[in-house]
């Protein structure tokens, strides 16, 4: 029986009517348009469907939507500012080379998000173990790496001074 | 498909629905039970009673020195508490390496152990640690069984249909004790064990292994004690030469399997390693010497 799903999507309220085994993921992109959110693998292996729910996160291909019932959900469609404005995550991902086909991008600017909520200045090995989860065929993560460490040094206004 | 969807927020509403509808399945994260449908493995349940804003199931704290938390305790919580690094090393060990941080935040230890998987990565720990899991069903009040006794092969149980899993707790170690965990691995995220072992190491006072207990991972249909092990280490002094010759002892219990991620073969002979690796890493935890966790990662390169 579908069921009525209200939550809420980088800070809107959102509703829709959700069969009980259809993922978040599937709800995000097909009934909200909110297309931002990836799906790569579609079983929790590459991490593009990243999404965090209260600020934890989660892979949302392998979540059913309902269980998310009531919850914040943000996506990478809730980073930039109203006046679109990126967030540093996105700006360093850009200026450092972190992005390439950018298919991976919205999951591993989540997971970032994540990793700095709870570890501001996280070291190398502390930005890889919070990216483990995120796969990219590109840029062998490297400027991956340098782009989170540049973000949060940004983000802890230091802006300049990581630029390595 | 899943006709039926049910998320209470109260353990008794939680238990009635199981009782009632012999097709309803509990969910906590779902970082197995959705993973397995979207991999084809398994359809999801017709009947889903999702237990994750259950508050009574997420509690954790020591309760008369034992650690004591509900089945919805998140992997990241384990990873993350000081109390279970400091007196629960082996589970720390085995938390802190599950998936990735998303199916550390999401995944729960009750979801671990009752998806009964031979490659489970905290059950191994909970066996040698003496873990037990309380089990509540509807009108018929609880029982405790030992983490030991609760998978009865791959994906099986010994819990009804009826019954949730709501409480893990852990007993203190002796005095001079230390655990590790050490899983041989492919790749160190999104991973499973290839073959794992848990040991629980106590020294008497003059350092010599005065009780152990070891637990092996993916080599069995379950997780199974390795008595053969335990028996060659008792009395020995604790050293890389009983620590091989416990992880020859181990191969025993082992009754690997061929399968996509490794040969049987393959298994029998890491087997030794990895069991000697999680005594190196017991041993020098009971000494009080500091043993990064997860001890897996102290593991690479490790003489033993």
């Amino acid at each position: 029986m579908p069921e009525l799903l209200q939550l809420s999507v980088d800070g809107l309220p959102v509703s829709a009517v959700v069969e009980p085994g259809r993922t978040l993921l599937r709800v995000l992109r097909d009934d909200l348009g909110r297309t931002g959110t990836k799906e790569g693998c579609d079983d929790s292996e590459c991490g593009a469907c990243m999404v965090l729910i209260d600020g934890r996160p989660v892979n949302s291909c392998s979540y059913l939507a309902l269980q998310a019932a009531g919850r914040e959900i943000t996506t990478v469609e809730g980073l930039a500012g109203p006046d679109g404005v990126l967030h540093p995550l996105q700006r360093a991902f850009l200026e450092g080379g972190g992005i390439q086909c950018g298919f991976c991008t919205p999951g591993m600017l989540i997971s970032a998000l994540a990793l700095l909520a709870t570890d501001p200045d996280p070291s190398v090995d502390a930005i890889r173990d919070g990216l483990a989860g995120n796969l990219c065929r590109c840029t062998g993560y490297q400027p991956i790496v340098q782009a989170v460490q540049r973000a949060a040094a940004e983000m802890r206004g230091e802006a300049g001074s990581a630029a390595s | 498909m899943t006709e039926r969807f049910a998320a209470p927020t109260t353990l008794s509403e939680a238990l009635g629905i199981l009782a009632a509808d012999r097709a309803a399945r509990p969910i906590a994260g779902g970082t197995d039970l959705v993973v397995a449908a979207r991999q084809g493995r398994k359809p999801l349940p017709e009947s889903i009673v999702a237990i994750h804003r259950i508050a009574e199931l997420d509690h954790q704290g020591v309760v008369d020195g034992a650690l004591v938390v509900g089945g919805l305790t998140s992997h990241a919580w384990l990873a993350g508490s000081p109390d279970v690094s400091a007196g629960w090393t082996a589970l720390a060990d085995a938390a802190s390496i599950v998936g990735s941080p998303a199916t550390r935040s999401t995944g729960t230890i009750g979801g671990n152990l009752m998806n009964a998987s031979p490659a489970a990565e905290t059950t191994a720990p909970l066996v040698v640690l003496g873990g037990v899991v309380t089990l509540r069903a509807a009108g018929a009040g609880s029982r405790m069984l030992p983490v030991a006794s609760l998978a009865t092969g791959p994906g099986q149980t010994a819990t009804t249909p009826a019954e949730l899993l709501t409480t893990v707790t852990v007993p203190p170690t002796a005095p001079g004790s230390g655990s590790a965990y050490i899983r041989l691995e492919y790749r160190r995220a999104m991973e499973i064990a290839i073959v794992g072992a848990a040991a629980l190491v106590t020294l008497d006072g003059d350092g010599r292994i005065a009780a152990a207990r070891v637990a092996l991972t993916s080599v069995a249909p379950t997780i199974v004690r390795a008595p053969e092990a335990e028996a060659a280490l008792v009395g020995t002094a604790a050293n890389a030469a009983t620590f091989r010759a416990a992880g020859q002892a181990a191969a025993a219990a082992a009754r690997p399997i061929d399968d996509v991620r490794a040969s049987a073969d393959y298994r029998r002979a890491m087997l030794v390693v990895v069991v000697a690796r999680a005594l190196a890493a017991a041993t020098a935890r009971a000494r009080g010497e500091s043993i990064p966790i997860p001890a897996s990662r102290w593991a690479h390169g490790q003489e033993v």
